[in-house]
């Protein structure tokens, strides 16, 4: 064990909220150059696609429950159901395959 | 390949946001969006242009409610954690008091391998620097999203609750960001992490095993819901999101690609994808790009 967790935890907390803060205090003018906004608005998609897939693949206990609950939430997202169905949904997919004997 | 929402079948239409169903040019809808809020919340403004403490708090709840599948799936992801922290002889509020101050699903497991080997605190921070990095990067994005006239205090306050889920919501929310919808989101957030943290460790063996490794696919299902509207609306974000995950599955799976760690891996690939685009396709106000 550590000798002192407690100051683990600060030098991580300080770290990663300095990451954070940073950008939030420092870029306060409004940025007017149209590439740079055109940039940061694809920033968010780009960003959750990457995280997402195929990361997803491994977010279950086997990849065929992952891949039934990703497909599950393909296809709900497509007809524009709510962030909450998609998501319980996808995980009581996964939760369905994950029973099947040998899956 | 686009559909119109209204020859969509299933009630599509009713929950596509006001503005964004007219065929192509969505973009531009986006950014005007952007530019002048919702009516419902134009409203609530006083004539003085500063919201009433009534706007503020029904920002705020809205926020919460928003933000509990967020902190529902934190619980599920935090469970584990807990989980984890115990195996390395963690105390429940220890591993708790972390997720508290921290609030980062990758930078927090990572550090828990380190602590339990006694790595050096320089390495611990140089670890996290890396795997958090991609903060900055959503950082600067809400900078320009918040809506203007929100102070420093307010840079400080929502700075603390910049995760990717939190992103996620706060910034694809239409029209600027007011701090109380981002506080609202914490406000239902940030429990789910500390508490699915706390029952992680003194409760490691209470829930099935299964279920919460299919919990573990709330987040993603959560992003899949967040991303996948806007992409047919647009032809531009569906490329977007297509580039995103073919680039990151080579990261995932080429030898040298994949050594690069997680946190960087996505800066990386956001970088080169947002950049591409908006250098082929720059969004102008007021002008249609799509056509």
């Amino acid at each position: 064990m550590p000798d002192n967790i407690y100051l683990y935890i600060l030098v991580m907390a300080l770290v990663t909220y300095l990451v954070r803060m940073l950008p939030l205090t420092l870029l306060r003018r409004e940025i007017k150059n149209v590439y740079i906004r055109s940039f940061l608005y694809y920033i968010p998609y780009a960003t959750l696609a990457a995280m997402t897939f195929p990361a997803i693949l491994y977010a279950a206990s086997s990849i065929w429950s992952s891949l039934a609950g990703f497909l599950v939430a393909l296809l709900l997202a497509y007809r524009g159901k709510g962030l909450v169905t998609v998501a319980i949904v996808a995980c009581a997919a996964a939760f369905l395959v994950g029973l099947i004997p040998g899956v | 390949m686009q559909r119109l929402p209204g020859k969509d079948a299933g009630g599509r239409q009713k929950k596509s946001p006001p503005g964004l169903g007219a065929g192509s040019g969505n973009v531009i809808y986006y950014v005007k969006l952007r530019q002048a809020r919702p009516a419902d919340i134009m409203a609530e403004l006083s004539p003085d242009g500063k919201d009433s403490f009534m706007s503020k708090r029904k920002i705020w709840i809205s926020g919460i409610k928003d933000g509990i599948p967020i902190g529902l799936g934190y619980l599920a992801v935090s469970f584990a954690f807990g989980i984890q922290a115990e195996a390395i002889g963690l105390l429940p509020w220890q591993a708790a008091l972390m997720s508290l101050t921290n609030v980062t699903s990758a930078g927090q497991f990572a550090a828990l391998a380190q602590i339990a080997v006694g790595a050096p605190y320089w390495e611990i921070a140089l670890t996290q620097l890396v795997l958090n990095l991609r903060y900055c990067l959503m950082s600067c994005v809400l900078s320009q999203k918040l809506e203007r006239g929100a102070g420093i205090g307010h840079r400080f306050g929502i700075a603390f609750g910049v995760t990717d889920e939190i992103f996620a919501l706060s910034s694809l929310r239409s029209g600027p960001l007011s701090p109380f919808y981002s506080y609202g989101l914490m406000t239902a957030a940030i429990p789910g992490w500390v508490l699915g943290t706390f029952l992680g460790v003194v409760s490691g063996d209470l829930l099935p095993a299964d279920i919460v490794s299919a919990l573990g696919l709330a987040i993603y299902g959560m992003f899949i819901a967040i991303i996948i509207p806007p992409a047919r609306q647009d032809k531009v974000v569906l490329k977007v999101v297509l580039a995103a995950m073919l680039l990151a599955t080579l990261f995932r799976y080429l030898p040298l690609l994949s050594e690069i760690s997680s946190g960087f891996q996505i800066i990386i690939i956001a970088v080169a994808v947002a950049a591409a685009a908006a250098w082929l396709r720059p969004i102008k106000d007021g002008e249609d790009h799509a056509g």
